[in-house]
């Protein structure tokens, strides 16, 4: 408890040193939550896919559409538990630059099979009485302020004409990594109204039973497929999703080089002040030891320090950064999920910590050898 | 009178460690934002470059891309016809081109990556005179032949020339190699459009966009005219570098934004490291600076000094970090292009007016990290400083 009382009198005696100390921490916490949240962003939902998923497409491609006389024999597959559909609408809201995905979907299946998916009882039942309805996402209803009872002209690319959706309801993901920057509306209006591609859809996404059968599942549904004039090709959403990123490019490589040069560059700022102030401080230490202080404690001390700044520092960052990532995607709807989780934060918080003992490491090192005959005769 | 400058570069050098903290900081923050700027620019040009100023493409009235749009064989006879569209000989230099894409295997990765593999006219290459074939030979009509772009070739396994590939139910042959000047076309398999449309068991003799060749880039306002006052057609016409440069926006956009708010954020940090580089310096030298202004050295003169050597210190940063970057020019990536779904490969390009910006991008770090300790260097009361020990 001395020693606290004596570390943090210490801090306090070269205020704005200590402070833009704590600031480069500060900083350096704020951008390795930026970097984890645009990872996650990239990553496409890689983390955030069930495991109990499996997606099915054409064989050809993905913009190859699947008859959806599929629906039926795919349930027939043993070991599926569930099946649902959707397909890709690509419209344009007011103007091009607002892109957001939209989706015809099976009302009666999506929310069985998607249950990371939140929306309020009535709203769904709103959705499953009204065939221009749509659900819009938490943050793409952020983004343009769309509200229950909304009519939202969609300007069709694939189908060409206007097509007004009902806002029926708002969902939200279950955990802060699921993607609600997207729209769902009802694939049956879709079929209703278009004048080509009638009796298809875009993709399947299958439910497992058993997450462990999903080699034996996604061979039995590709063989079944087979030679006919649809051949699919099924996932597990996992993979899916990471061949989605993957294809992003290499966003982790960038990720992980930014983060190591900052990391590596807060640890020269730390180590520098740390040593600067273990040099000032030379005399007084001694001091310390000649009225018996042990080695130790005066390892404690300066170790303590380094600890203190990059503990203050890092709170203080990762707060920020929770905070910021909680406002939403800065880049306004280019990015699906932007989001900070909590095990992250922690491991931020363990890097500061090891960041912080490893610049005090040095001179706290230094301080206990330091001879007190040599270091008194300095002054 | 100034204090000579050459006292601020022995002083860094006398005080290496804190300077090299000060100089990595701003290096490390020069060095992403360049590097995040030349990635944006990079994509812009690759999509940029491969539009001509010479041709227009024709699409389908308020299709956004060549993937949602439609254009009959009808429309092509008649945009063959408009006044304005170049010939070769007696052929109007117009190509209908139908774009799908396949799952190719990624070099790299060994997964599954989208190509986007273009069906166009056999007068392809001479609408589009960017590109021309680098090895082999072009396709002859009528058959499954694939002539690859370079990128695709280096991305994806299995494009080697003479090999057999499946896609899309059918086997075709690789019998060429195109280079496009780094465009997008680089990342591109090309074969016959009807060949394509057959084996993707589309609808015969639609194509998803027109490219044309027109006689000068003047001609296309004319040509755009003539195309959308004719009542038998109901089709959007640009120019091809609007086009994809239109293409290239949301992931310009999208790097831009991301790039400039981690460089902002580095740049606080580095800042910060300048500071207390620069605090730290005043108060070590707090009885040299009172020796100065003792010998008749002005607070302003000393306040010129201290800015100058944050700049110098700031200047080395951003030199240190352009050079670090430097030989990322010209590397080749690849991303996911959203507009198309299909990956495209794309290099960094650093250009000299891009280092300019870093260098200056420095200097500003430097300026905010230097000015504080300066004042508050010329602030400190002579006497009391040089009674200090």
């Amino acid at each position: 408890m001395k020693y606290l009382t004596l570390i943090w009198a210490n801090l306090k005696r070269k205020k704005l040193r200590t402070t833009l100390t704590i600031g480069s921490f500060v900083v350096a916490l704020f951008l390795y939550g930026l970097l984890v949240a645009i990872r996650i962003a990239f990553s496409g939902g890689v983390d955030a896919a069930g495991v109990d998923r499996l997606n099915t497409i054409n064989k050809v491609s993905l913009i190859m559409p699947l008859p959806f006389s599929y629906r039926d024999r795919l349930l027939q597959v043993p070991g599926v538990s569930g099946v649902t559909f959707a397909t890709w609408f690509g419209g344009v809201y007011q103007d091009e630059k607002n892109f957001f995905p939209q989706f015809g979907v099976d009302s009666a299946t999506w929310f069985e099979v998607y249950a990371e998916y939140k929306v309020a009882p009535d709203e769904k039942q709103a959705f499953l009485h009204d065939r221009q309805a749509c659900l819009v996402g938490r943050s793409l209803a952020k983004r343009f302020g769309f509200k229950v009872g909304d009519r939202v002209p969609l300007r069709g690319t694939i189908w060409q004409g206007t097509w007004e959706f009902n806002v029926a309801g708002i969902y939200d993901g279950a955990r802060a990594d699921v993607d609600t920057s997207g729209l769902l509306f009802r694939w049956d209006y879709l079929e209703e109204r278009r004048v080509w591609g009638k009796g298809t859809v875009g993709w399947y996404v299958v439910k497992l039973a058993n997450p462990d059968d999903a080699v034996k599942v996604t061979r039995a549904i590709d063989e079944r497929f087979a030679n006919s004039p649809f051949e699919t090709l099924t996932q597990t959403e996992k993979a899916f999703a990471a061949s989605f990123a993957k294809q992003m490019g290499n966003v982790e490589f960038l990720v992980m080089v930014i983060g190591s040069v900052v990391f590596f560059t807060l640890l020269l700022v730390a180590g520098n002040t740390m040593a600067i102030t273990v040099r000032e401080r030379v005399g007084e230490l001694a001091v310390l030891k000649t009225i018996g202080y042990p080695d130790l404690g005066i390892l404690g001390l300066v170790l303590g320090e380094a600890l203190l700044i990059a503990g203050q520092g890092g709170l203080i960052g990762l707060a920020l950064v929770k905070a910021f990532t909680l406002r939403g995607d800065p880049t306004g709807g280019l990015l699906g999920a932007f989001a900070l989780p909590w095990s992250s934060v922690a491991t931020g918080f363990g890097l500061t910590l090891a960041v912080g003992a490893v610049a005090g490491a040095l001179p706290a090192i230094s301080a206990m050898r330091l001879r007190v005959v040599d270091a008194l005769r300095r002054v | 009178m100034a204090i000579p400058l050459i006292y601020n570069v022995r002083s860094v050098r006398q005080r290496w460690t804190s300077s090299v903290v000060a100089v990595l900081g701003i290096a490390g923050t020069v060095g992403v934002f360049v590097a995040m700027l030349a990635m944006a620019r990079g994509f812009r040009a690759t999509l940029v470059s491969s539009g001509s100023p010479n041709n227009a493409i024709v699409r389908r009235a308020g299709a956004d891309s060549e993937m949602t749009s439609a254009v009959s064989l009808d429309s092509m006879h008649v945009i063959e016809t408009v006044p304005g569209v170049a010939r070769k000989g007696a052929v109007p230099l117009v190509s209908g081109e139908v774009v799908v894409i396949a799952a190719f295997p990624m070099a790299s990765t060994g997964t599954d990556a989208n190509a986007q593999v273009r069906g166009v006219s056999p007068r392809a290459l001479d609408v589009r005179d960017n590109v021309r074939i680098a090895a082999g030979r072009f396709f002859r009509p009528g058959l499954a032949e694939l002539v690859v772009g370079r990128n695709a070739q280096n991305s994806y396994a299995g494009l080697g020339l003479g090999s057999t590939i499946r896609f899309g139910g059918g086997a075709w042959t690789v019998v060429g190699v195109l280079d496009a000047g780094g465009s997008a076309f680089d990342s591109e398999v090309w074969c016959d459009a009807n060949v394509l449309n057959q084996v993707y068991k589309r609808p015969a003799n639609i194509f998803q966009s027109v490219t044309a060749r027109l006689e000068s880039p003047a001609a296309f306002a004319a040509f755009k005219d003539a195309l959308t006052a004719d009542p038998r057609l109901s089709v959007q016409v640009d120019r091809e570098t609007e086009y994809y440069e239109k293409q290239s926006r949301q992931l310009s956009t999208l790097i831009r934004v991301l790039g400039f708010l981690i460089a902002v954020v580095m740049g606080v940090g580095a800042v910060f490291g300048a500071l207390n580089t620069m605090y730290s310096a005043v108060s070590e030298r707090s009885r040299e600076i009172a020796t100065m202004r003792a010998l008749g050295f002005s607070s302003l003169g000393v306040t010129m000094s201290f800015v100058f050597e944050a700049l110098l210190i700031a200047l080395v940063g951003g030199i240190v970090g352009c050079l670090a970057v430097l030989p990322m020019n010209g590397y080749t990536t690849g991303t996911m292009n959203w507009q198309t779904f299909s990956h495209l490969a794309f290099a960094f390009s650093i250009t000299p007016d891009l280092l300019l910006q870093g260098v200056a991008f420095a200097l500003v770090m430097g300026l905010i990290g230097g000015v504080p300790p300066a004042i508050r260097a010329a602030r400190r009361p002579v006497a009391v400083a040089l009674r200090e020990l």
